[in-house]
């Protein structure tokens, strides 16, 4: 019993560390803000309501953590294994083109296949991207960060380069719009489907500035699946060994290419779903600059969420909210350069009291006894 | 003030405390002007914090200090070098690539102009080498010497700041015999010198051999300061573990059954490439210790790698149950009833940031009951563990601790309690008490004796020639990578061995190889 309540402290030791490097972020931020003639309580009053102040808000803040989430969830995983995945921005594009041309390209399928095609198919394109890093470290001993690194580049190339090009029909710089048949359900249409729109807090949902879609709840699902794959499976139990101490687990008989192969597909999967996500149900077509560089905030989220899942979807919420309570900052006449600066500020706290505790940590285990 | 005039050290109520733990609860040390002073106890007994606090890396939370007299507040180690204290560490703090000289001088170099004065500093070496009789070559390179002249080096270097208390930390674990009597000369001579030392140990035969008294330290406090001459190593380990301890392995004659292991003509590389393991031959039969001797690093950890499936092999033959398995990994081996306690345990042993009953499992948790179609079954692991943790006593606040913040006496138990519990027929077992406190090695030696009466056959490997001969049945010692001799172990003794393990065939015979 004195177990379980020690974890439950050291997890609201966690979230109170995270909070405090959030108050110190914001009190740090105050300097800057008054750079300008606004009141930093203005600014921050701004800024939480813009991300928490009524249903609308609460809706977009979650949808723009889902492809935090996801990112972040691709991340972590690999880095339970030991294995530091850069490649996220490059498996999200790879991810969100395929399931963009599956969108468009076939323009008879029945929604009840279309749809769950393009998602197979762009995760299953993000999984290669992510996988084939991790063969190259398993069988050669290639560095996974140089691997996906490089594989971003490409991923770029292929897709906003190239991709692009090869099926655009307008001026704009996007693939062609995907189907009704092919797109995710969004929460503002909630009254065309008339079995949900009975549903007592539908008419909630009813308006056209929510943009919270369905891919928010598969993050949700797959945060849970990773998860249990980490903690509840015995590939799990590998990949965690691995990444702790790869002599340790050589010795306990673990193939740690295993872990390193799958541990790789699998993330490169979920950041494929974010790409799938914001081309199915955001923009609706694979277009230029919809990445937005969630593969490499991706690493923040993954390390403020300590690189557990669920610890994953709170982090991803915090960034999304930064962004959308950021837009309503800008409304209200801070600078926009001030409210990235603000956005930097609480990830640099966060990102640096997670050190910080490291270090404890490290100081803790060389000060106990012998 | 001191309690007593001729005390050159006086610590006096020292507590220390660490997040959840009180590394020292009012301890008392006093040192005598001049004397040799062990200061014993188990790992995790305080010895380390307390000799932290008196070097000045600790303050202490309560409690005071006084040196020569006078009460001192240490800000770092510079002020305890400063006062005449210094501190030979465990682990030599040398710079490899850099001259014995240099290494001496650092930090305190005589010059001339900008440049190291390197005449007077080999000068001053060579008198302080001569006046303590601590052999050194001046201008060596620390990565050619031995590790006995590398201690002395550090000896040389803590006397050249001009140290009057000497701290050893566990200066005999990396010796060979022959080294260790050498080490206990330069003791005696630092001593006719006039000078102190306080001498950290848990080896209790070196204690009666060298020390004048003896202060015991067991959980964070202070136990008693004996007179040397007036206790038995029983009487110490009963003072540090609290009980009545065996320190005499009891076993009875081996009854070996047939062969179960064999290696023939293996070669293996270490992993600077380079031959460690050369053209070795040896067999194992069922109900027998055989038992490998030797300096470490002279092979024995390619060796058990090798045979456990962790290193690749050169050439030759790994036979077991007549069966060769050179070509197995490490699992394919564990799942031939072969247990293996690694040398290093926190490097393979153990996944330090796992809990208990994780590493419980590690190597069988792809085995029912543990785990199913690829799912844990943690619940079925938990009981498991919490049998285990009965069975072998393996304190240090249960099955969801992380095994990084177990002592290593209790590391190691979880080690052979996993090991342990799947039957094994053959037993690898290499340092399996290094590190170890005095109850535990009794108890982990019983088991292997255990495994070997229940009919598995046994390779102990350790750097301990007392373990050695006390466990084994047969001993095979082991020089640069080759086995020099096989003895009886009922006929042979420390000094054959000691001899063997330099490299010098023993005058006195033993049997030939087999």
């Amino acid at each position: 019993m004195n177990n379980y309540s020690d974890k439950i402290k050291s997890i609201l030791t966690d979230l109170g560390l995270s909070l405090l490097s959030i108050i110190i972020a914001l009190i740090v931020g105050t300097l800057f803000i008054f750079l300008t003639d606004k009141s930093p309580l203005d600014a921050y009053s701004a800024l939480y309501i813009g991300a928490f102040g009524n249903f609308n808000a609460i809706a977009n803040t979650l949808w723009r953590s889902t492809p935090l989430i996801l990112t972040g969830l691709a991340v972590a995983l690999p880095f339970r294994a030991g294995l530091f995945n850069i490649g996220a921005e490059g498996q999200l594009l790879m991810g969100g083109f395929t399931a963009g041309v599956v969108g468009f390209y076939f323009t008879s399928l029945p929604a009840f296949i279309h749809l769950p095609f393009a998602i197979i198919a762009g995760m299953f394109v993000g999984g290669l991207w992510g996988g084939l890093p991790g063969f190259l470290k398993a069988k050669m001993d290639v560095h996974e960060v140089i691997a996906t690194i490089m594989l971003n580049h490409i991923a770029i190339a292929l897709t906003i380069n190239y991709g692009i090009n090869i099926f655009r029909d307008t001026g704009r710089p996007a693939t062609p719009k995907i189907m009704e048949s092919a797109s995710m359900f969004n929460f503002k249409n909630i009254m065309d489907y008339p079995l949900l729109s009975n549903l007592p807090f539908a008419k909630l949902f009813a308006q056209p500035a929510i943009r919270l879609h369905i891919n928010f709840f598969l993050a949700l699902i797959a945060a849970v699946i990773l998860w249990y794959l980490l903690f509840k499976t015995t590939l799990g139990y590998e990949m965690r060994a691995v990444g702790f101490n790869p002599d340790g687990a050589e010795y306990g008989g673990i193939n740690a290419s295993k872990g390193i192969i799958t541990a790789m597909f699998i993330s490169g999967a979920v950041a494929g779903l974010a790409g799938v996500g914001e081309v199915l149900g955001t923009h609706l077509s694979f277009m230029q600059g919809m990445d937005a560089g969630y593969g490499f905030t991706g690493i923040a989220v993954a390390l403020i969420g300590q690189t557990h899942p669920i610890g994953v979807i709170l982090g991803g919420i915090l960034f999304g909210a930064l962004a959308q309570g950021g837009l309503e900052m800008q409304f209200s006449g801070i600078p926009s350069e001030i409210v990235m600066l603000i956005q930097a500020l609480v990830i640099f706290f966060v990102a640096a009291l997670q050190v910080f505790k490291v270090y404890l940590a490290k100081r803790k285990a060389k000060g106990g006894v012998e | 003030m001191p309690r007593e005039d001729n005390y050159i050290l006086d610590m006096q109520n020292i507590t220390k405390i660490f997040p959840g733990v009180k590394a020292n609860d009012n301890v008392n040390l006093s040192i005598k002007k001049g004397e040799i002073h062990a200061l014993v106890g188990e790992n995790g007994a305080g010895k380390t914090t307390l000799m932290n606090v008196l070097y000045g890396l600790y303050e202490p939370d309560g409690g005071q200090v006084f040196y020569d007299g006078n009460k001192i507040n240490l800000d770092g180690p510079q002020d305890a070098i400063k006062l005449g204290i210094g501190m030979v560490h465990q682990h030599f703090m040398l710079v490899d690539p850099l001259t014995v000289t240099e290494n001496i001088v650092l930090g305190n170099e005589p010059r001339s102009g900008l440049m190291l004065d390197q005449k007077t500093a080999k000068k001053e070496v060579k008198e302080i080498s001569n006046k303590y009789g601590l052999f050194v070559d001046p201008e060596a390179k620390i990565e050619d010497i031995s590790v006995g002249m590398q201690q002395r080096v550090e000896i040389i270097k803590t006397l050249y700041r001009g140290a009057e208390l000497l701290i050893f930390d566990e200066p005999t674990a990396v010796l060979t015999p022959q080294e260790i009597d050498e080490l206990f000369d330069i003791f005696r001579s630092l001593k006719e010198q006039g000078k102190t030392i306080i001498f950290i140990t848990h080896k209790l035969k070196e204690v009666k051999t060298i020390s004048d008294r003896i202060t015991v330290l067991r959980g964070g406090k202070s136990i008693d300061t004996v007179n040397t001459a007036d206790v038995t190593k029983e009487d110490v380990a009963e003072l540090m573990v609290g009980r009545q301890v065996l320190l005499e392995v009891e076993k009875t004659e081996a009854k070996p059954g047939e062969e179960i292991f064999s290696v023939e003509n293996l070669n293996v590389k270490d992993n600077r490439n380079i031959p460690a393991v050369k053209d070795i031959s040896f067999s194992v039969r069922k109900g027998e210790i055989l038992g490998i001797a030797g300096v470490e690093g002279n092979g024995q950890s390619e060796l058990v790698e090798a045979i456990t499936g962790l290193r690749k092999i050169v050439s030759g033959k790994i036979n077991l149950r007549g069966k060769d398995i050179s070509k197995y990994n490490a699992r394919q081996i564990k799942r031939e009833k072969v247990a293996h306690i690694p040398e290093d345990r926190q490097k393979r042993g153990l996944i330090m940031d796992f809990d208990l009953k994780e590493n419980i499992i590690l190597g069988y948790h792809d085995l029912e009951p543990f785990s199913k179609n690829g799912i844990m079954h943690y619940d079925n692991v938990a009981k498991y563990t919490q049998d285990l943790i009965e069975k072998y006593d393996i304190r240090g606040g249960g099955m969801e601790a992380q095994a990084k913040n177990l002592s290593g006496g209790n590391q190691q138990k979880l080690i052979v309690a996993r090991e342990f519990s799947h039957d094994p027929e053959f037993l690898i077992a290499s340092q399996p008490t290094r590190g170890v406190d005095v109850g535990s090695i009794e108890f982990i030696h019983k088991q292997i004796i255990d495994r070997r009466d229940n009919g598995a056959g046994v390779l102990l490997v350790s750097a301990e020639l007392s373990e050695v001969l006390s466990l084994s049945d047969r001993i095979a010692v082991i020089f640069e990578g080759k086995i020099v001799d096989v003895l009886k172990a009922s006929e042979t003794n420390e000094r054959e061995l000691g001899t063997l393990m330099t490299g010098s065939k023993a005058e006195a015979g033993g049997e030939s190889n087999e």
